[in-house]
C-alpha cells in the first residue's frame, strides 16, 4: 500500500514541477503579477511531495518491505539499521530521489530565504529550478523508480547492499555530494533569471553568492568524504585516484570556485559579467555531467549501479537541453551587458582574472583527461586509459600556479595597485616562507623539485593570508579589537586560503614522502616502516552482525621500542554476498598515519601484509573541513541577514560603491 | 587604443595564453602516458611494444597461479582462450583476483615475452567483467570461429 503512495506523491511532485515551471514565469513575461504569487507556495507543495516519497522509501527499507524491488536488491534483514536508513541511497534509483529531495529543499530554501528580491526574480528563479525538478522527476518515473513491486513472487530476503557501501562514509557522503551538486542549479537559475531580464547586476552577483558559497562549501565537503572513504574503506590507502568518477566531482568544484571568485569581482566592481554568467551555466552543466557519467553506466565503478542504455540516453538528453538552451539563450542576451568601471593592469581584478584562468585551465584538463579515453572508445578507435600520472603532470603546475598567484592577490587592491608598492609588501612573506619551507623540506628528508614547490605554495598561502590579517587587524585599541573588526566573511576568505594550503601541503607530503611496503608475514614477523616497527602478533576470528573475519593483530612501536598503538586489521567475508573486504587497520594522527591491511593468504602461515607511513595525509580532508568552514562563516556576514535591508539596497545599485561602510575584505566581502 | 578595447584585448590575451598553455601541457602529458590495452592474442603475436606501459588482461588461466614461497613474487597466466601470456607481479592482489576472474594489469613487457606487472586489477563485483577483457574475449573466439578461412591473414582487427 504504502509504495504505491510513494509513487503517488512523485506524480503529483511532477504536476507540481510542471505548474511552477511554467505559471511564476509566464505571470514575469505577461506582468500578471498575481501569477507571480504561485511560485512559493508551489515549491513548497513540491517540496511536501517529495519528502513524502522519499519518506515512503525509507519506511519500506526500515520495515523490510521485500515486495520493493529496489529495497530487495539494497538492502537484507540481517543490515544494521543504521545501513538500512542509508541503503536508501545506495543504489541508482535512491541516490536519484535524494537528489531530487536535494533540488527540492534548495528550492524551497530560495522560496524562503529571498523574500528581499524583487517578485519577478525570485519567481523566475524558482522557475528555472521547477524545470530542472520536471528534468529529474520525469527521470525518477520513467526510468528509475523506486517503487517497482516484485508482486507476486516476493523475495524471502534482500539481495543486501553492497558491502562496500556498509559504512560511515556512505550515510554522510553522498547527501553532502549531492547538495554540492544541487546547489548550482540556484547560481544557474539566477543566471538564466538574469539573462531573460536582461539586468545582469551588481544586485544579482550579491543574491547568487551565498547560495554558491553554500553549494561549493557541501561539494567541498562531500569531495573531501569521498576521498577519506576510498583512503579507508577501499582498504589500500589511496586518496585520489583520478578516477573519472572523482573526477565528475571535481569538475564543478573547479568552475564552481572559479564561479565564487569571479562573483565576487562581479559583484565588488560590476565586471566580468557575461563571464561570471556562463561560468554559472558552465559548473551546473558540469554537475550535470558528473550525474551523466556516473549514473549512466558509461563508467563502470562503486558508483555505476547498474548500465540501462535507457538512462544513459536520457541523461544525456537532459544534459544537451540544459547546455543548449542555456547557451542559446547566454547568445542572445549576454551583448546587452556591458562594461562601465575600468581597473588597471595590475589590480586585484587582473589577479583573479588569472586565478579563473588556472581553475578553468584545470577544469579542461581533467575534463579532457576524463572524456578522452571514453569518446574514443566510443568512437571504436581503441581502448586506452589515462592515468594518474597525467593528472600528476598537469595538475601539479597549475596548482601551485594558483597558490603563488593567490598569496600575491590578498594584498592586491582594486582597480589599481602600485607594482612597486606589493613588490615591498610582498619580501618579508617571501622570505618567511622560503625559509619555512625549506626547513620543512629538510625535516623530511630528501629534496624533490615538486615537493618543494607544492609545499612553498601552501606556505606560501598561509603566511600571506596571516600577514594581510595582522596588518589589517592593526588597531590602537589593541590587537584583538582589530580583529574582532573584521568582518565574516572576511573570516570566511581567511578560512577558505588556509584551507587551501593545508589539502595542499596534505597532498604533496604525503605523495612524496609517504612509503608504502608489501612484506610477506607470519604471526610473530616484523617489518619496519620509516620510523616504525609493526610486529604481525596473531590470527585470529571474530563474527560481526553480518559478516566474518579474520583479523591481525599488529603492534606498533616507534624507535625507541615505545608502544605506539595496536591495530587490527580485518579480512570481512560478508555471508549474503560472500564478498570479501578488506577493513584497513589505522592508526590516525595529525602529523602521520600508520596504515596496516592484511592482503591475501600466500601460504599456510603467511600473508601478505601492506604497512604504510603517511605524513600529513589528515591534513588533505581538515584543509576540506576548512574550506568549507570558511563558506559557511563567509554566508553567515551580517550583510546576508534578512534584517539588514537599507545598507544593502544601497551598495547593490552602485557598483563602484566600495565606499561606505569600512570594507576591509575586499574580495571576501 | 580605446581604453576598454584595450582591457578586453587584454582579457581576451590571458585567456589564450590561459589556453594554449593547458593545451600545450595536456598533449606533452597525454602523449607520455596513455596507456593503450593489449589482448592476449596481440601480445602472442608481439603486437605490444617492449618496455612501454601497457595495459593487458584477460581471464587468470585455472592452475596457472604459482607464488614465489620466499616473497610477494606471483606469476600467472592471462588468456583469451586463444592465446596466454605470463604474467609476472609482487605484491597484493586485489581480494576478488582468482583463477577463472578477468583481471586487468598494468604493466611492461619485458624481452622475454613476460608482461611485468605493477598493478593488477580485479573490480569490486564478482559478475562484473572488465569491458576490455569481455571484447577480448570475444574477439578471440570470434577469431577461432572463423580459423579456417582466415588462416593465412593475421590482421588485428583494430
Amino acid at each position: 500500500m504504502y509504495p504505491e503512495l510513494g509513487q503517488i506523491a512523485l506524480i503529483l511532485a511532477l504536476l507540481l514541477a510542471v505548474l511552477l515551471s511554467v505559471v511564476p514565469l509566464v505571470g514575469s513575461v505577461t506582468g500578471r503579477d498575481q501569477l507571480l504569487a504561485f511560485a512559493r507556495p508551489l515549491s513548497a507543495g513540491l517540496f511536501v511531495f517529495v519528502v513524502l516519497a522519499f519518506g515512503v522509501l525509507t519506511h519500506a527499507f526500515v520495515t523490510d518491505d521485500f515486495s520493493v524491488a529496489y529495497v530487495a536488491n539494497n538492502s537484507n534483514s540481517m543490515l544494521p539499521w543504521y545501513y538500512k536508513f542509508s541503503a536508501v541511497w545506495g543504489g541508482h534509483e535512491g541516490s536519484l530521489l535524494l537528489w531530487v529531495l536535494m533540488l527540492v529543499s534548495w528550492t524551497l530554501a530560495v522560496a524562503v530565504f529571498s523574500r528581499r528580491l524583487p517578485a519577478v526574480m525570485v519567481s523566475q528563479v524558482l522557475s528555472v529550478l521547477g524545470m530542472v525538478t520536471v528534468g529529474f522527476l520525469l527521470f525518477t518515473i520513467m526510468t528509475s523508480n523506486p517503487f517497482v513491486r516484485t508482486l507476486p513472487n516476493v523475495p524471502a530476503d534482500g539481495a543486501d547492499l553492497n558491502p562496500l557501501l556498509q559504512d560511515f562514509g556512505l550515510i554522510v557522503h553522498p547527501p553532502m555530494l549531492y547538495m554540492g551538486y544541487v546547489g548550482f542549479s540556484v547560481a544557474f537559475a539566477f543566471a538564466i533569471a538574469a539573462l531573460i531580464n536582461g539586468k545582469l547586476d551588481a544586485a544579482w552577483a550579491r543574491w547568487s553568492r551565498p547560495w554558491t558559497t553554500v553549494a561549493w562549501a557541501f561539494l567541498s565537503l562531500g569531495i573531501a568524504l569521498g576521498s577519506w572513504w576510498a583512503y579507508y574503506e577501499l582498504g589500500w590507502g589511496g586518496w585520489w585516484f583520478w578516477d573519472p568518477v572523482e573526477n565528475a566531482s571535481l569538475l564543478p568544484w573547479l568552475s564552481g570556485t572559479a564561479l565564487m571568485h569571479s562573483l565576487a569581482v562581479t559583484e565588488k566592481r560590476g565586471v566580468f559579467k557575461s563571464w561570471t554568467v556562463l561560468l554559472a551555466i558552465v559548473t551546473f552543466s558540469l554537475s550535470l555531467l558528473g550525474t551523466f557519467l556516473v549514473r549512466s553506466g558509461v563508467l563502470t565503478s562503486v558508483h555505476a549501479f547498474a548500465s540501462d542504455p535507457d538512462r544513459g540516453t536520457f541523461l544525456l538528453a537532459l544534459l544537451a537541453i540544459t547546455i543548449v538552451s542555456s547557451l542559446t539563450l547566454y547568445a542572445f542576451r549576454a551583448p546587452v551587458v556591458h562594461v562601465r568601471s575600468r581597473y588597471g593592469s595590475l589590480s586585484r581584478e587582473i589577479f583573479l582574472l588569472l586565478n579563473n584562468v588556472l581553475l578553468v585551465a584545470a577544469t579542461l584538463l581533467v575534463l579532457v583527461g576524463t572524456l578522452y579515453p571514453l569518446v574514443l572508445d566510443y568512437l571504436d578507435m581503441g581502448r586506452l586509459s589515462i592515468g594518474e600520472p597525467f593528472f600528476s603532470l598537469t595538475f601539479s603546475p597549475l596548482g601551485i600556479a594558483a597558490g603563488l598567484l593567490l598569496g600575491a592577490g590578498i594584498f592586491s587592491r582594486w582597480k589599481k595597485t602600485d607594482g612597486g608598492w606589493l613588490g615591498r609588501k610582498l619580501l618579508w612573506p617571501l622570505a618567511i616562507s622560503v625559509v619555512a619551507t625549506s626547513a620543512i623540506i629538510a625535516g623530511y628528508g630528501s629534496f624533490e623539485p615538486w615537493a618543494f614547490g607544492g609545499v612553498f605554495a601552501a606556505v606560501w598561502i598561509s603566511v600571506a593570508t596571516f600577514w594581510d590579517l595582522r596588518g589589517k587587524s592593526g588597531s590602537r585599541k589593541g590587537r584583538l579589537h582589530g580583529l574582532r573588526r573584521q568582518s565574516r566573511s572576511y573570516y570566511g576568505m581567511v578560512f577558505g586560503h588556509l584551507g587551501l594550503a593545508i589539502t595542499m601541503a596534505g597532498a604533496t607530503i604525503a605523495s612524496n614522502y609517504g612509503i608504502e611496503r608489501d612484506v610477506r608475514m607470519s604471526p610473530g614477523d616484523t617489518a619496519m616502516v620509516g620510523d616504525y616497527r609493526v610486529a604481525f602478533t596473531e590470527i585470529g576470528n571474530r563474527r560481526g552482525e553480518n559478516f566474518t573475519a579474520e583479523y591481525g593483530r599488529f603492534e606498533i612501536s616507534d624507535r625507541e621500542g615505545e608502544a605506539v598503538s595496536t591495530l587490527f586489521p580485518e579480512k570481512r567475508q560478508y555471508m549474503v554476498q560472500r564478498n570479501t573486504m578488506t577493513e584497513a587497520g589505522i592508526d590516525a594522527g595529525l602529523f602521520r598515519d600508520i596504515f596496516v591491511a592484511i592482503g591475501e593468504r600466500v601460504s599456510d602461515d603467511a600473508w601478505a601484509i601492506r604497512v604504510q607511513y603517511k605524513p600529513l595525509v589528515r591534513w588533505l580532508w581538515l584543509g576540506a573541513l576548512f574550506m568549507a568552514a570558511g563558506g559557511f562563516l563567509a554566508i553567515s556576514d551580517r550583510r546576508y541577514r534578512i534584517r539588514d535591508k537599507v545598507p544593502d539596497s544601497r551598495e547593490a545599485s552602485s557598483p563602484v560603491g566600495d565606499r561606505g561602510r569600512p570594507d576591509p575584505a575586499g574580495i571576501a566581502s | 587604443m580605446h581604453p576598454i578595447r584595450k582591457k578586453r584585448l587584454t582579457i581576451v590575451l590571458f585567456l589564450l595564453v590561459g589556453v594554449s598553455v593547458a593545451v600545450a601541457l595536456t598533449t606533452y602529458a597525454l602523449r607520455q602516458n596513455i596507456n593503450l590495452f593489449y589482448d592476449p592474442s596481440q601480445i602472442a603475436s608481439g603486437e605490444a611494444p617492449v618496455d612501454v606501459r601497457i595495459r593487458a588482461g584477460g581471464m587468470v588461466e585455472e592452475g596457472s597461479v604459482q607464488r614465489d614461497p620466499e616473497s610477494l613474487k606471483v606469476e600467472f597466466k592471462v588468456t583469451d582462450f586463444t592465446s596466454s601470456v605470463l604474467v609476472e607481479y609482487t605484491g597484493i592482489l586485489p581480494d576478488l583476483f582468482a583463477e577463472g576472474q578477468g583481471v586487468v594489469a598494468m604493466g611492461r613487457m619485458d624481452g622475454n615475452g613476460r608482461f611485468v606487472a605493477d598493478q593488477v586489477l580485479a573490480k569490486h563485483d564478482e559478475n562484473y567483467m572488465p569491458p576490455e577483457v569481455n571484447e577480448a574475449l570475444d574477439k578471440a573466439a570470434g577469431k577461432r570461429a572463423a580459423m579456417p578461412a582466415a588462416a593465412g591473414e593475421s590482421s588485428a582487427g583494430y
